[in-house]
């Protein structure tokens, strides 16, 4: 497995997790959406989230960005306490999110969307040659094919929006990357572009959340796979362990049987699944 | 743009990106004019079409009437441009967020009276009295954006109260009088219609813009060649120079045979270079077109939407009450009609046909500048013509129209080439 790195003082073991949350409750009025769930990832490693609908998914996602809050659970990043009360509390803390619309601004060009919010150069100016150059530097990096910094993003085919989505999450050095149904709407060859990325992300030694409906998605790129169902943890599995038969099972509630509850036993010690 | 979609091999992804985009626009002259009208034919056509516009209208008008293009009507046309072209400036910014303010003609008439009645009524210093004037726009703007963001009323609904009160606000300010003159003698006054710049100094200040344009661009051309990027090349930049050193050239001899450049036309002039300057450059221009772009987007990069809104129409309203003052100083006069009947209509379809869309994100500032010149030439030369205002009306209504139907054709052309 992965050696997280660490720059805090925190006495950190070689597991320890960059993200970790510990019995997050969550409800919307009589509706408990999230109950007791348990979620961590560490430095290096991608952790895939799947359920179906309603099994809590985005709330999960939403908290950990700090759309919402949880109602009970704590929170640690990198071993410390937090509380994420808002989008950019989670962005200085280094979680950064890509959101399935990948709020991109269509009017205004890569390197515009890519800093927005966090333009270089002065208060009151920006420096547009340093921009450009950070630009070039971050989607290198990614090894991503944009024709020019400069075009609108509304020219960019759908892949190449989400390269420019996830160079964007990646410009405050984040510790921690969610994307959220990042291969939703790709064809085949664009999701093979964005599982590319992912690896990249990964060989950085980013934390790597990725939500997604797609089981061969999944199964290509993560290392663990958690399972929610209505708002509690189902199931965790080491991906190299794991059927699609048994992951289905897991998503549709019929998974009590020995070999889920084994797999779940052994990777989340002392998990409630 | 066809030829940059050409897919690379994976492993000189990166670098030949880099090279493709120098291709695609490092080609000196040719490759400028390659990019011009590629850029045309996919539907961006920017600031073309109000050009051409204004060319015809001049070509038009000048078959009617040869001295419609003397230089005496051409220094008119650019006084009588000015209050409506500052309230238009002020549309622009409205119309990038995709919001519309209606009031600006109230707004403009409203402030005209207050510092018309502090000046000539209760003896004020002039200076305080614009500045109460101008402070009254930027009040009515910041209540404008505190109603907008905090209790969500849509700006048109807003900005249509504001119409109905404002005008009302006008009546009672002005009491019963009908009329307030303001002195030709008043500063005020002088600046929107004797002072002018005097040939020599005019020569100066072209030869100054000219050298600075052509420094800042080559600044511009090193940091980008330091820093590894793509940069115009220095003949495209020389070319440049010498086109504006010729047209501003030519441009100020010409105005300069009657009476030459107004303080208010350079007034304004540099309120449209400086504001441009913002959009472009600054952090706030930058967020002002992501809101009017995607206003989630916006919001979730960190962005403080509400302040974008409410500086944005605080800044529409000062220049409307601007725009007013400079009404009042044109035509030395502010009444219960002042700000009424076309100003607000003749502000937004200047903005509106220089090219600013209406749906937020897309436009500049000299959209302002060409708009407000295409209508008050067209006023100039029906009035020249001897034409009713009936067929001035319609004609405007009819030009409007045009601008925005050649905006949606663009659109449609945009979308199938894929510039959004």
């Amino acid at each position: 497995m992965s050696v997280a790195t660490h720059e805090s003082g925190s006495p950190a073991s070689t597991t320890e997790p960059v993200l970790e949350l510990t019995g997050i409750g969550k409800h919307f009025g009589a509706v408990q959406a999230l109950a007791g769930v348990d979620f961590q990832v560490r430095a290096g490693e991608v952790v895939a989230l799947v359920g179906d609908n309603g099994a809590g998914k985005s709330t999960l996602v939403k908290i950990m960005s700090g759309v919402y809050q949880a109602d009970s659970g704590s929170m640690q990043v990198e071993g410390r306490q937090v509380h994420i009360h808002s989008p950019s509390a989670a962005q200085s803390l280094g979680i950064a999110t890509v959101f399935q619309d990948l709020a991109l601004c269509d009017n205004l060009d890569v390197v515009a969307n890519l800093f927005l919010g966090s333009e270089l150069g002065t208060k009151a100016w920006m420096d547009e040659v340093a921009m450009e150059k950070e630009s070039w530097r971050l989607l290198r990096e990614l090894g991503a094919k944009i024709p020019t910094v400069r075009i609108p993003v509304a020219s960019l085919s759908g892949g190449q929006r989400q390269t420019v989505a996830i160079a964007r999450s990646l410009v405050g050095n984040p510790k921690v990357v969610m994307l959220d149904e990042p291969t939703a709407a790709l064809g085949v060859a664009q999701t093979a572009e964005v599982l590319n990325l992912v690896e990249r992300l990964r060989e950085q030694r980013l934390g790597v959340i990725l939500v997604s409906h797609n089981m061969a998605d999944v199964q290509a790129v993560a290392d663990r796979i958690v399972v929610l169902r209505l708002g509690r943890n189902e199931a965790e599995f080491r991906t190299v362990d794991v059927t699609t038969e048994q992951l289905v099972a897991a998503i549709t509630g019929a998974s009590d049987n020995v070999v889920a509850e084994r797999n779940a036993r052994r990777e989340a010690p002392g998990g409630q699944s | 743009m066809s030829r940059t979609r050409t897919p690379q091999a994976d492993d000189t992804a990166a670098r030949a990106d880099l090279i493709d985009e120098r291709l695609a626009q490092d080609t000196g002259l040719r490759g400028a004019v390659d990019a011009f009208r590629r850029r045309i034919r996919d539907g961006d056509l920017g600031l073309l079409p109000v050009v051409i516009g204004l060319l015809v209208i001049g070509l038009v008008f000048y078959l009617q009437d040869v001295t419609y293009l003397s230089s005496s009507n051409l220094v008119n046309i650019t006084l009588n441009a000015v209050p409506y072209g500052i309230i238009a400036v002020g549309i622009v910014l409205v119309l990038l967020l995709g919001e519309i303010d209606l009031s600006v003609g109230s707004i403009s008439g409203l402030a005209a009276s207050i510092t018309a009645v502090m000046v000539v009524n209760n003896d004020q210093p002039l200076v305080l009295g614009i500045l109460a004037g101008a402070g009254t726009g930027a009040v009515i703007g910041i209540a404008y954006g505190l109603i907008f963001t905090k209790i969500g009323v849509p700006s048109f609904v807003i900005t249509l109260a504001g119409l109905l009160g404002f005008v009302g606000v006008q009546y009672l300010v002005l009491g019963d009088q009908g009329t307030i003159n303001l002195p030709r003698t008043s500063a005020l006054a002088q600046f929107a219609r004797e002072d002018f710049l005097s040939p020599v100094v005019s020569y100066v200040v072209v030869a100054a813009i000219v050298a600075l344009y052509a420094l800042v661009s080559i600044i511009g051309i090193r940091r980008r060649t330091a820093a590894g990027l793509p940069a115009q090349s220095l003949t495209l930049v020389l070319v440049k120079s010498a086109i504006l050193l010729g047209g501003l050239g030519f441009l100020t001899y010409y105005l300069n045979i009657d009476r030459g450049w107004g303080y208010a036309v350079v007034f304004f002039i540099g309120l449209v270079v400086l504001l441009d300057l913002v959009l472009r450059k600054s952090t706030w221009g930058r967020h002002l077109y992501a809101v009017g772009g995607n206003v989630e987007a916006a919001r979730r990069s960190g962005i403080n939407v509400n302040w974008i809104y409410i500086s944005a129409f605080s800044l529409t309203g000062t220049l409307a009450a601007t725009g007013g003052l400079m009404f009042l100083a044109r035509l030395t006069s502010v009444s219960q009609a002042s700000g009424s009947n076309d100003v607000n209509l003749t502000a937004i379809a200047a903005a509106v046909i220089g090219g600013t869309s209406l749906f937020g994100g897309r436009g500049s500032a000299y959209s302002a500048l060409l708009g407000v010149l295409v209508l008050t030439a067209i006023t100039s030369g029906l009035n020249r013509i001897g034409v009713d205002s009936s067929v001035r009306y319609i004609v405007t209504g009819a030009v409007l129209l045009l601008a925005v139907s050649i905006d949606a054709i663009a659109r449609r052309a945009r979308a199938s080439s894929g510039r959004g």
